[in-house]
């Protein structure tokens, strides 16, 4: 590992564009420049909303006002909501980590689109402020949730306007990106790389391109019509005017259930880097997880109504998706199968990604487990709104993508900066995010059980043991990420120089130094065999 | 920033991107289309008695000015591959002066509408109950968002035709006019969805 060979080129990092200091940067089109834009304005917005979050948790810690009225704490829920959302979990994995990685583990020079590339991450900043801009401008903050549910969201004096218009311009974000990266897939793998010899994570970011396309546009024209509700009163979901709010539900859902596979696909295809890195092994059934990414994505499509179950539907719909619900908990399922029939019988490399990996599991099959409760028809009508659903998309969207996230960034690591982080301080604090998490979101579903509603500031003083334990929780939690967050930021200056295999992967991004040079290859390499060819 | 742009030129990229964009502007449209049918569902009566107010005349003539500019669209593709410059911008001309008279219908046609008060928010539609409201509702954000989308086509063929005048788009290099081309197209093919919906189903 010891033998780096030598490149001419530059580092991305050293390489001198055309442009100067900050330029040289929010003008690049280099992938790799643009997925740390990425990875810098996406973290900057994850602490905003996890600060929210907290904030929220610290007025739940007793019961009545605590330190913020119930007007902000629905501003706050709605913004973390929004942030979080489409900011922060749908981005995420594909706009840091595959705009990184993709092109080098197909082993192209770029994306095919390197300057749409770029436009992507202007829509993204643009969106993100337009929302930010509605919490300080017109007759207060948002105050609708994420979810911008009709008629509330067109007759409240909350400044609805830049928030909605937000989150569709995060939309055309979203949509650019993957839109690219199935271009990418489609026409710049290295000669050799047959579909079935490219690595899991292109494959999951294939499927998720397609939700990416397909399920967007939905939303688009869905916050469309609610902004035209709203300036040009038209009725589409106003029922003094003749409209349907259920309409408005099933269109919202029709995009955001998909999206939830947004949000998870990718971190699916992380962790089945990770996993096989440090099990020295091949992948266990590696056709089979190609297969299950894409029927995840495909019955995806087929299950928002799951969202609505007290919404108001005819009993055949009902059945239809509470059957599809179970369905698509099965290609998921397939997938943690083979990732542990992958651990089986490996010589294990205990490494920080490897345990967040390995937290992922568990997190991920207790959100899964939990989301199979609330798809079953009868116990939904008991959990709907309730901190049941508040702790079943937590362990999934933040359990899920956040801890895959987490160990996809410290996996490719030394990768992106060239540097190897503390491994101490990092299992440390996993370790303690971890507990956090675990209190945090774990109380959360007796307290749901038990009949406490969600999206209240208040609460009757039956939950407040609950509670106590909850936003304790909470703040070891965020006391553990700002471990994590410095340990990672530390590591940049004192962090050893990092070799381009620390791991002993066999995609082809640790076959180039780190951090790797301008135009990533210098010769396109040919591929013949498989992507997990370990002894 | 990237030598390989310099060097790399891919026009199946470039066109497969195009297709998947145009994926999303159908979906977008979508989206209306499901709303339309929903409320068509519920509202038969109004719907049809609305529909008939609508002028086919003018609709009819906004459709046939479309599927001409279309044509020439195309054929101004043909011209730039024979490398018949002059021929390919007075085709795209041509386009640009059909789509700007498709506008000017809709404009009339819009504006008619107004007179009669007639329009999203006033109390004269409200008077007239709830499928008047919701059809009118349709008609005017889904043909909206259509001029809208014929008025991005047309600055899109304006900023490739200027290409092509300064040569910057040749008959070696001319997947960027095949685009326009293809965006046109969708917007044409999405009036013919919009045409019988608003004006022939009665």
């Amino acid at each position: 590992m010891s033998t780096q060979k030598t490149f001419e080129e530059p580092s991305y990092l050293e390489y001198k564009g055309k442009y100067k200091g900050i330029f040289s940067w929010i003008l690049s089109t280099d992938h790799k420049r643009i997925a740390l834009l990425y990875l810098f304005s996406l973290m900057t917005f994850f602490i905003v909303g996890a600060t929210l979050g907290l904030l929220m948790k610290l007025e739940l810690i007793a019961p009545g006002k605590t330190i913020i009225t119930a007007q902000t704490y629905n501003a706050f829920f709605t913004l973390h909501g929004i942030i979080m959302i489409f900011a922060v979990v749908i981005p995420g994995l594909p706009a840091v980590f595959g705009n990184f990685l993709l092109p080098i583990m197909i082993g192209a020079k770029d994306v095919a689109f390197p300057r749409l590339n770029l436009l992507s991450w202007y829509f993204y900043v643009i969106g993100v402020s337009l929302v930010l801009i509605s919490q300080f401008t017109g007759q207060g903050p948002p105050d609708t949730g994420w979810t911008f549910y009709a008629p509330y969201s067109f007759r409240t004096t909350g400044n609805m306007l830049p928030a909605v218009f937000g989150a569709f311009v995060l939309g055309f974000s979203s949509i650019l990106t993957g839109l690219n990266f199935l271009v990418t897939i489609h026409r710049m793998r290295a000669p050799g790389m047959t579909w079935m010899k490219m690595p899991l994570f292109p494959w999951t970011l294939y499927a998720t391109g397609w939700v990416q396309l397909l399920a967007t546009p939905i939303i688009g024209i869905t916050l469309l019509m609610i902004i035209a509700e709203r300036t040009l009163h038209i009725g589409f979901f106003d029922p003094t005017l003749g409209g349907d709010p259920i309409l408005y539900q099933h269109l919202f859902w029709t995009y955001s259930h998909p999206a939830v596979y947004i949000m998870i696909l990718p971190a699916m295809g992380a962790i089945s880097e990770i996993i096989p890195a440090f099990c020295h092994k091949t992948i266990f059934g590696y056709k089979f997880i190609v297969a299950s990414s894409i029927a995840i994505a495909f019955v995806g499509y087929f299950i928002w109504g799951h969202h609505m179950f007290t919404s108001g539907m005819s009993g055949t719909a009902l059945y239809t998706f509470s059957l599809l619900t179970f369905i698509v908990a099965i290609p998921s399922a397939v997938k943690v199968f083979n990732w542990i029939s992958t651990m089986h019988k490996a010589s294990i490399d205990l490494q920080t990604p490897f345990f967040w990996a390995v937290g992922f599991l568990f997190v991920f099959m207790i959100g899964g487990f939990s989301g199979l409760i609330l798809g079953a028809l009868a116990a939904n009508i008991h959990l709907h709104n309730t901190h049941f659903v508040v702790a079943h998309f937590h362990f999934i969207v933040f359990g899920g993508t956040g801890y895959a996230f987490f160990g996809a960034m410290h996996y490719w690591y030394p990768k992106i900066t060239g540097k190897m982080y503390d491994s101490r301080w990092a299992n440390t604090g996993l370790i303690i995010f971890f507990l956090g998490f675990i209190t945090l979101y774990g109380e959360m579903f007796f307290l749901g059980m038990r009949g406490m509603p969600r999206r209240y500031y208040d609460y009757d003083e039956i939950f407040h043991t609950g509670n106590i334990f909850s936003s304790l929780g909470a703040i070891v939690m965020y006391f553990g990420l700002a471990v994590i967050i410095i340990n990672l930021i530390a590591s940049l200056k004192n962090g050893i120089k990092a070799p381009s295999d620390p791991w002993g992967g066999k995609t082809l991004e640790w076959t180039i130094p780190s951090p790797p040079p301008v135009e990533n290859f210098d010769e396109i390499p040919v591929i013949t065999k498989g992507p997990y060819n370990y002894k | 920033m990237n030598m390989n742009m310099v060097t790399h030129r891919d026009d199946l990229a470039s066109k497969t991107g195009m297709w998947l964009f145009l994926f999303t502007e159908l979906l977008l449209f979508g989206g209306l289309f499901i709303v339309y049918s929903v409320y068509r569902y519920r509202n038969p009566i109004a719907f049809h008695q609305a529909a008939h107010e609508l002028s086919v005349v003018i609709g009819t003539a906004n459709t046939i000015i479309l599927l001409i500019s279309s044509t020439t669209i195309a054929m101004s593709i043909t011209a730039l591959q024979t490398k018949n410059k002059k021929l390919c911008l007075l085709l795209m001309g041509v386009t640009i002066l059909l789509g700007l008279a498709f506008l000017v219908n809709k404009y009339f046609e819009w504006g008619a509408h107004f007179r009669e008060h007639i329009y999203p928010g006033s109390s004269v539609l409200a008077l007239r109950g709830h499928g008047d409201v919701l059809f009118y509702g349709l008609y005017f954000f889904m043909t909206g968002l259509h001029a809208l989308h014929i008025i991005v086509g047309l600055v899109f063929i304006l900023v490739i035709a200027v290409s092509i005048f300064k040569d910057r788009i040749n008959s070696e290099n001319y997947v960027l006019l095949e685009n326009s081309g293809l965006y046109w197209h969708l917007v044409d093919l999405i009036w013919i969805f919009l045409f019988p919906l608003f004006y022939l189903i009665t």
